[in-house]
């Protein structure tokens, strides 16, 4: 059976000096790189043939649904599930994501993109999950739209793409500007458009985004990232301006 | 007054409807998940979700979804439950349109419906082929705007440990244990609701996420609380083989107009067209399953002898394979590497949904006083096959139950004490501290991995789609070795923290019991229902076997109890046939 060969980044820990190993691992037809890391798991040994931990990593769906698998990839960032094998030049590189806090090998602590949620107010502000009736209507050019921005699954790779997205900065991240533009488009999201604004326009906002359009390009729901920055960019204009006349 | 403190396990779907539900009630929440609720397996559900709103001009109605639940669960589903959840389903699919759900429209503006298998109307609401994310999004916003009110707090990255349960048996709260630094912690609570979805991670070859592994509810099991259903496990017909994991294609694709067809004599044969003509491709998943069965195993016609059949949708338009099916297309290009506009798909059957689950009452309490279940983890609503467009429907509306009959519950008792239950919780905490240690310390001979491996092949050699008595009883006996031969397996990781193969192993520890509940549920059950099909005894029996399958754990066997009758007062049981 055909091998290939996989470097991985390790790290024991947090505070641990990261390190590089070696595996081989058999190949088979349309095999991605989570169950190519699957392998080491069931059998932990480097190329060598020394034991070794196995490596952590995280999945889930294993369908590109949930974001989990989110790592570079010979250097790019990618979801290992639906990364196939053959495509990829050999050794593949396994790294973790570079912009967020290591805890452990090619795990990384992202909770921080749903926090960002938090600071841009992403709900519609509902009166109660009790029986109201129905919603308005909504046309279908209209849900093209809404449904474009609303396959984001919160991988983070538009952050790690980022230029300006990195520990010493308070950007939020690119992903933000989708959910916004989506929220603001709901019939009843939009009633609260301004609040959303008013957090585009403060710390870590569109003031720290400086369109390098590198978001759209790894976004793997290919979401028109650039399309609602600009659209954003505009409508925070309008905005103080209408503010600045009241 | 003092707030109800309720804490839910999971945060999937029925999760976090019960946190919004139970929050609106007055309690104060917690919500323990595995994964960043964001990342549950809920996200994975792509065709769409139930409700009669009767927008087609098809005179549907809800009692006509009524009828195709029940009898679509061939007569197993008890019937008041089924009656109020889909009387609840138009009113579900408002509250998610006004939370902000892009649900696809219809030329007017309303939610557009499309049909689904084993009914004649099209009642099934969807956004796209990705409904469980857009559902997702929207309960997991209103549950962030709770968490900035104050009212709910998240656990993220944490693994439920055990119960905690004081010297009468009522449930006093919870130990978990955190992922990453592998702390163990009890938390107290005045009630616990289990939101820990399906088992079919068990069988390996699923469509479900690699937590859908059932440890949450057997832990809780074997606890106390009864277990019903095992047996009837759901087998998808239409899912894209893949050796780490069997990838759903909705039924949607069928529903949009999605044809399956193989090879005959060189020309392509629609088979189940042909044995089926009112349903055609739409037969629900149990039947359609056992088709294609049928033909890849028995009449070799499996595409090019493989074992897979065709599924269509080369004929469709562009404009209906962009606005409902893209999530499909876009799957299939990225792990199969052929474009399903162009090329036909090759699918095969596999294990999807666990109709199965905890026990629960009307109210969704469990049989441990202050433990509730919702969600896939329970055992109500689908009988013994679900419908397809009804899980969604399920994890909602069962939440909803559940989260306010938690908050009743508490606010009907007198608070206990908080000195007394923190004894219970530390001996609790010790014995889980306890058990990690233990399996820390594994060092045997044989590989968890290879373990599992040979659980989840025993489990497929016998409990797929034809269930045979001798294939039983042998999978029965493998799984008590398989259980024996992990006392001597060995921990891979070595390393404290961040350990992964700690998780694997509780959770494997659980799948030995589980494996043999599915196995021994399936060898007494001597008669053909919905999923669960005997080719030996291929007719149901409803003399005999109308009843709840309950087990309950005992520390030597399975204790197994059939007294429970379903309820069929409202309509009468006919034989099911499309």
């Amino acid at each position: 059976m055909a091998e290939i060969r996989l470097k991985i980044r390790r790290q024991d820990g947090p505070e641990d000096l990261p390190y590089w190993e070696e595996f081989m691992v058999p190949v088979y037809p349309k095999m991605n790189v989570v169950a190519a890391l699957k392998k080491i798991q069931e059998n932990p040994q480097n190329s060598q043939g020394i034991e070794t931990n196995p490596v952590v990593w995280d999945c889930s769906c294993l369908e590109e649904a949930c974001g989990s698998c989110t790592m570079l990839i010979n250097g790019k960032v990618k979801q290992a599930c639906s990364t196939l094998i053959e495509n990829l030049e050999q050794p593949i590189v396994l790294q973790p994501m570079s912009k967020f806090y290591v805890i452990r090998d090619l795990s990384v602590d992202r909770l921080k993109l749903f926090d960002a949620l938090k600071k841009i107010s992403a709900w519609v502000v509902i009166d109660g999950i009790f029986d109201l009736g129905p919603g308005e209507k909504v046309f279908k050019e209209q849900q093209r739209k809404m449904y474009s921005y609303s396959r984001c699954i919160f991988c983070g790779a538009c952050c790690e793409a980022c230029p300006q997205y990195n520990e010493r900065s308070p950007f939020m991240g690119s992903f933000i500007f989708g959910q916004i533009f989506l929220l603001n488009m709901h019939p009843l999201g939009k009633i609260s458009d301004h609040v959303r604004l008013e957090a585009l326009m403060g710390l870590g906002g569109i003031a720290d985004c400086n369109n390098a359009g590198n978001c759209e390009k790894v976004c793997p729901k290919e979401i028109p990232l650039t399309e609602a920055i600009a659209s954003l960019g505009w409508k925070t204009t309008l905005y103080t301006i209408s503010k600045f006349f009241r | 007054m003092t707030r109800p403190k309720i804490i839910i396990v999971g945060g999937g779907l029925s999760g976090l409807m019960t946190a919004l539900k139970a929050v609106e009630q007055g309690a104060e929440v917690a919500i323990f998940s595995t994964v960043p609720v964001r990342r549950s397996h809920s996200v994975c559900a792509e065709g769409g979700i139930n409700a009669a709103l009767n927008t087609k001009g098809q005179d549907d109605s809800v009692s006509q979804h009524i009828y195709d639940t029940i009898y679509g669960g061939d007569f197993l589903a008890h019937q008041s439950p089924v009656e109020k959840m889909c009387k609840a389903a138009p009113a579900i699919i408002h509250m998610f349109d006004r939370m902000g759900v892009c649900f696809s429209r219809t030329n007017e503006g309303f939610i557009d419906q499309r049909l689904f298998g084993g009914v004649s109307k099209k009642r099934t609401c969807y956004g796209g082929a990705t409904t469980g994310q857009q559902l997702m999004a929207a309960l997991d916003e209103q549950v962030r705007r709770s968490e900035v009110a104050g009212d709910i707090v998240k656990f993220e990255n944490w693994e439920f440990g055990s119960l905690v349960l004081n010297d009468e048996g009522v449930c006093v709260g919870i130990t978990a244990i955190d992922k990453v630094t592998l702390k163990v912690r009890g938390f107290a609570a005045d009630a616990v609701v289990i939101c820990s979805g399906g088992y079919g991670e068990v069988f390996g070859a699923a469509t479900s996420s690699k937590h859908c592994t059932g440890s949450a509810a057997m832990q809780v099991y074997k606890q106390g609380a009864t277990f019903a259903n095992p047996e009837f496990i759901q087998i998808h017909p239409t899912t894209i083989p893949g050796y780490d994991k069997m990838r759903l294609v909705t039924e949607g694709v069928r529903g949009d107009g999605g044809r399956i067809w193989v090879l005959r004599d060189g020309k392509p044969w629609y088979f189940l067209e042909e044995w089926y003509p009112e349903y055609g491709n739409l037969v629900p998943r149990d039947i359609a399953s056992r088709a294609i069965w049928k033909v890849v195993n028995e009449m070799n016609l499996g595409v090019g002898g493989s074992k897979s059949v065709y599924l269509d949708i080369t004929h469709l338009s562009k404009d209906l394979l962009k606005d409902n099916l893209a999530a499909v297309v876009d799957t299939y290009l990225k792990f199969v590497g052929e474009d399903p506009r162009e090329v036909p798909m090759q699918v095969y059957p596999a294990v999807h949904y666990t109709m199965g689950g905890l026990w629960v009452d009307d109210n969704h309490q469990t049989t441990i006083q202050g433990v509730f279940a919702a969600g896939e983890c329970d055992f109500q609503y689908h009988g013994a096959n679900r419908l397809g467009g009804n899980s969604l429907l399920s994890a909602v509306y069962s939440g909803m139950i559940a989260g306010v009959s938690a908050a009743n519950y508490v606010t009907g008792k007198e608070v206990a004490s908080d000195m007394s239950v923190i004894n219970f919780v530390e001996t609790e905490c010790g014995m889980q501290e306890a058990f990690n240690k233990k399996i820390m310390l594994m060092n045997g001979n044989e590989n968890p991995h290879k373990l599992k491996n040979e659980l989840s092949e025993c489990l497929n050699n016998s409990a797929f789609i034809l269930r045979y008595d001798n294939q039983l009883k042998d999978a029965d006996q493998k799984i008590l070795q398989l259980k024996e031969r992990f006392q001597n397996a060995a921990m891979l990781d070595k390393i404290g923290f961040a350990n992964q193969e700690l998780f694997f192993m509780r959770t494997l520890f659980h799948q030995f019991d589980l494996a043999q509940l599915i196995v021994r549920a399936a060898l007494n059950r001597e008669e053909s229902r919905g999923a669960h099909f005997k080719p030996e005894k291929p007719n149901r029996d409803d003399k005999k076997w109308l009843n709840v399958t309950k087990v309950s754990y005992n520390e030597n066997e399975p204790e197994f109890d059939y007294k429970e009758k379903v309820e069929i007062e409202k309509i009468k049981p006919v034989e099911r046939k499309y």
